[in-house]
């Protein structure tokens, strides 16, 4: 039973891409059934993870090096219920977009196959422990990913795909090289058994490639530069995956890499390093966030910032600081704002889709007076904004708090610091649009009516963000589960 | 001991919000319903934890979020002495509102948030360690931003921005305190706050410092008032509840918090930050009733007024001698029933005459009478005339200020009690005695909704002075409050 648990999420989303090709037609309805029952079917792994601990399945009965192992430990499973449950309300929001333009059009066609097969890499991504298919999980993800950047057809879009492109290829070559470098000097990709190794230099320069390929991918500074336009070109619900679960993917192998491969090669320049490009990252992206006009440009600068908070675990829980008793709370901070932002940003970029609908384009000017025409949507928009800038009570808060605590306990101050002025810096860019919703001086006349339920799925989302920070304590339990190193006590008393 | 009863009362104002927000617009009369019936629910909730707390039985509840941080509501004699003001003044203010509003647009949303503020308020009471008060202080500024820019125009919508960027940067330095604080000696629990003094002084003092920046916005201390008066962009009732119970007193309330069940009237003296506060609210009590004096309009003068009056409970709490703590905390009541009769009657003479500036007050008191009345009752307690509440707070306060050492603390209530005079008697003159001009707009007060309202928390304001030496008084209540604080 647990194989089929752990292999059908990767397995279902392929197989219904297949058939998407196959049966044009049906391809919405297959696509929205597919994203229900992955989520049926991850809610039940992780309550099988919750109830028997991490669970390993070699597939086709060999085990690693020769055969194929997949994992799902608390931080997995989360990731997979999380991402499944995103994907499942944006497939459903996309119908509109994307299904009643049927086979005539290329968008419509191929939409719903490039979204599942980006649904089976990341699904891989979470739950592989081999460095190899890790590989090919980001390529099928990255590479749906730019075609559905790309997938409107305008001008600016297919620049913006290529951009992306271009880093995103980068990226896949120095993964690709450091993974090699690992095999010729230990001859596994298993991450299992790479970490059993003593590690040498062919190891340290391995990590530091497969690093740099990841922080393209993830978008960390000075690698941000192809998110935003991408991000903001796209269709909303392909943005919505793009920006809330695409960075996720490469997040994890690297938390994996770190924490779980080499823990002992983490030397605190590196991890200040990254922590530094997080916090630049989260200065920098806000502040470019302020400065934008288009709705969806200023999200798209938003989920910059954010990737930089996540950066952050690496000098709060990284290395020798693994060991100490702020390192679980840090760990587990980084999973909840990655959740917490999957979810809020998801519902910030279908809301962003339903504004442009209902007013005709997205510069700023045009939301003015929408409090009234679509609450719903705008209050959805709100709890997402309250999560994104870390206010209690949501998912954010809870990451935010212990990112805080431990910055304090540990005596790094500074990371704090960051995470404060982020937090004032997003009520900066996100209040500006909420602002403006509730000025109706000015507002357009007419609006393209947008029915109920559509402002419903954003509100659903933005709901989860907030429900993550009021019961954290369940979800902060089964993160902990399989947990590299370190003590999983508390952080405090 | 139960976990229930703390739920309980919060879910009286957070359950009607979260049903009102789906309710059809036309719906006023469900709305008014579950209002009214979630208010008074909760005045008998309050009723049965006073006598539960007088006799000594603890009430909380707590829910675990992530290891070191929890929420947990629990029932103190300080948490009833903010509930029951929160309580009485919600169902008189809904009352009030539903009469002041009558079909405007946007009604469920108002109400909705309305209730969410009055939620925020009494969680922030409950709240039984910092991370759970900085949790509901964090939502009230999130739900009281919706109130002020209600009116979706230019005016109100700059009056929200202003509250923000006083609000959040107010905030994040309350939260860094607490987190500070909280790194070095575990989740902060009031009254039994463990040992703070693992800490440097000059780590406590600068964490003193932050957390009174951070509470000191929302209790309008100089200079963190601008938003306040801007605020008024609002409408009354929402006037009315920020001024009187919601955000300036959660301020004041966090500053009561912090002084008695963080530090302690010890740790505080010894560090010697009890002193600076009570000069700054000093400062602020004088500023803002200059500040009131310069004013022409009439619920700008009364915003200004808040900023001093609020800081009366701030200067109690700071002196902290058992006279003026007294002091203090009775103003808490006292202030909330006086000034929001003033701004319901402001409410009045705005929606029933036609008047926002003072000099169109002239001979209202004829046309207006019980309006007028009320207006009167309210004033005069501001000033500090007996038999009004508002003699029996400062009566208190001086007297603790002597008590403390600190005689000229009498100094800056006399000098106030003048001010307040200067910028109150002006407008009860023009009132009762002006001559109205002929061409004023037709004044009446065929408003139960909004005139009832009015007379009670007058009657009220009047009662707790007048039978302040009674056993269930807000002083007698104070007072208790300060024996179990005092050494």
């Amino acid at each position: 039973m647990t194989t089929l648990l752990l292999s059908l999420p990767v397995a279902l989303p392929l197989l219904a891409a297949l058939l998407a090709v196959a049966a044009a037609r049906q391809a919405a309805g297959l696509a929205m059934a597919t994203g229900f029952l992955v989520l049926g079917l991850s809610v039940w792994l992780a309550f099988e993870v919750a109830a028997l601990g991490p669970i390993t399945i070699a597939l086709g009965g060999w085990e690693a090096p020769l055969g194929i192992v997949l994992r799902a430990d608390g931080l997995g499973a989360g990731f997979l219920v999380v991402s499944a449950m995103v994907m499942a309300v944006v497939l459903v929001a996309a119908q509109p977009s994307f299904e009643d333009q049927g086979q005539e059009s290329r968008a419509g066609f191929a939409f719903w196959p490039l979204a599942l097969l980006l649904f089976a890499g990341l699904n891989t991504a979470f739950l592989s422990r081999d460095l190899f298919n890790l590989f090919v999980a980001l390529e099928l993800l990255t590479l749906s990913a730019i075609a559905l950047v790309a997938i409107g057809g305008k001008a600016d879009a297919v620049t913006a795909a290529l951009r992306y492109m271009v880093f995103a290829l980068l990226g896949s070559v120095l993964f690709l090289l450091g993974a090699a470098l690992a095999y010729a000097a230990h001859a596994t990709l298993d991450i299992g058994l790479l970490s059993q190794v003593e590690p040498g230099w062919p190891m340290a320069a391995a990590l530091a490639l497969m690093t740099m390929g990841l922080a393209i991918k993830t978008a960390l500074f000075p690698f941000h530069a192809w998110l935003p336009p991408a991000h903001a070109g796209a269709p909303a619900p392909a943005s919505a995956m793009l920006s809330a679960l695409v960075p996720k993917a490469s997040f994890v192998i690297l938390l994996r890499l770190w924490f779980d491969l080499a823990p002992e090669l983490a030397s605190p320049l590196l991890l200040a390093v990254l922590g530094g490009l997080g916090a630049v990252a989260v200065i920098h992206g806000s502040l470019l966030a302020i400065g934008q006009d288009r709705l969806k440009l200023i999200i798209a600068y938003s989920t910059v910032a954010q990737l930089g908070y996540l950066f952050l675990v690496f000098p709060l829980a990284g290395g020798a600081g693994a060991a100490q008793p702020w390192s679980a709370g840090a760990w587990t901070a980084a999973s909840f704002h990655a959740f917490a932002h999957m979810l809020a940003k998801a519902s910030m970029f279908l809301a962003a889709g339903l504004f442009l609908r209902a007013v005709g384009h997205d510069r700023l000017e045009g939301l003015r007076g929408l409090a009234r025409a679509m609450p719903i949507a705008c209050f959805a928009f709100g709890l997402s904004a309250i999560s994104l800038m870390g206010l209690p009570l949501s998912g954010g808060f809870t990451a935010k708090y212990l990112l805080l605590t431990s910055a304090f306990a540990s005596g790094q101050w500074g990371w704090g610091l960051v995470l404060v002025a982020g937090g004032l810096l997003a009520a900066i860019y996100l209040f500006r649009p909420l602002n403006l919703m509730f000025s109706k001086e000015g507002a357009a006349a007419s609006l393209t009516p947008v029915p109920r339920w559509e402002q419903v799925l954003p509100l659903l989302l933005a709901l989860a963000a907030v429900l993550l920070g009021l019961f954290s304590a369940g979800p902060f339990a089964f993160l902990q589960i399989g947990r590299p190193g370190a003590a999983a006590e508390g952080l405090l008393p | 001991m139960t976990a229930v009863l703390p739920v309980l009362i919060l879910a009286t104002s957070l359950v009607p919000a979260l049903l009102i927000f789906w309710l059809p617009e036309r719906a006023w009369r469900a709305r008014a319903w579950l209002n009214l019936g979630g208010a008074a629910v909760k005045i008998l909730l309050v009723v049965f934890l006073m006598v539960e707390v007088a006799n000594g039985v603890t009430h909380e509840a707590r829910l675990d979020l992530a290891p070191g941080l929890y929420l947990l509501l629990r029932v103190d004699a300080l948490t009833l002495l903010f509930v029951s003001l929160s309580a009485f003044l919600w169902l008189m203010t809904t009352i009030y509102a539903i009469a002041y509003l009558g079909e405007g647009p946007n009604l469920s949303r108002f109400f909705g948030f309305f209730s969410l503020c009055v939620a925020a308020t009494t969680g922030l009471a409950l709240a039984g360690t910092l991370i759970t008060f900085f949790i509901f202080f964090e939502l009230l500024t999130l739900t009281t931003w919706p109130l002020v820019v209600h009116k979706e125009n230019a005016k109100s919508v700059k009056a929200g921005r202003l509250y923000l960027a006083y609000s959040l940067p107010g905030s994040a330095a309350l939260l860094v305190a607490i987190i500070w604080l909280e790194s070095a000696t575990g989740p902060v629990i009031f009254a039994e706050p463990g040992d703070l003094r693992v800490l440097s002084d000059a780590s406590l003092m600068a964490i003193f410092a932050l957390f009174a920046l951070g509470v000191g916005v929302k209790a309008a201390l100089f200079p963190l008032h601008g938003w306040l008066p801007e605020a008024m962009a609002a409408p009354a009732p929402v006037s009315a509840l920020l001024h009187a119970v919601a955000v300036v007193k959660a301020g004041a309330f966090g500053i009561v918090r912090l002084i008695y069940d963080v530090y302690g009237i010890a740790l505080t003296a010894e560090l010697g930050v009890g002193l600076p506060l009570a000069l700054l609210a000093a400062f602020t009590i004088l500023w803002g009733s200059l500040r009131a004096l310069q004013q022409t309009e009439v619920k700008k003068r009364l915003a200004f007024s808040t900023v001093s009056q609020v800081s009366y409970i701030v200067l109690g709490a700071a002196l902290a001698g058992p006279y003026a703590v007294i002091g203090g905390l009775v103003h808490l009541v006292h202030q909330g029933l006086m000034k929001i009769t003033l701004f319901f009657c402001a409410g009045l003479y705005d929606e029933r005459a036609g008047i926002t500036r003072i000099d169109q007050l002239d001979g209202i008191g004829r046309r207006m009478p019980l309006t007028s009345i009320c207006f009167t009752i309210g004033a005069m307690g501001m000033i500090g005339i007996p038999p009004v509440a508002g003699f029996v707070s400062k009566f208190y306060l001086g007297l603790g200020g002597l008590q403390a050492g600190e005689p000229w603390v009498v100094g800056v209530l006399a000098a106030s009690a003048l001010l307040n005079a200067g910028y109150f008697l002006p407008m009860l003159y023009r009132i009762w005695f002006g001559v109205a001009s002929v061409d004023a707009p037709a004044a009446d007060e065929r408003s139960p909704g909004m005139l009832v309202p009015a007379v009670a928390t007058a009657a009220a304001s009047l009662a707790a002075g007048l039978f302040a030496g009674a056993a269930i008084s807000p002083l007698a209540w104070a007072s208790l409050i300060a024996a179990g604080y005092l050494p």
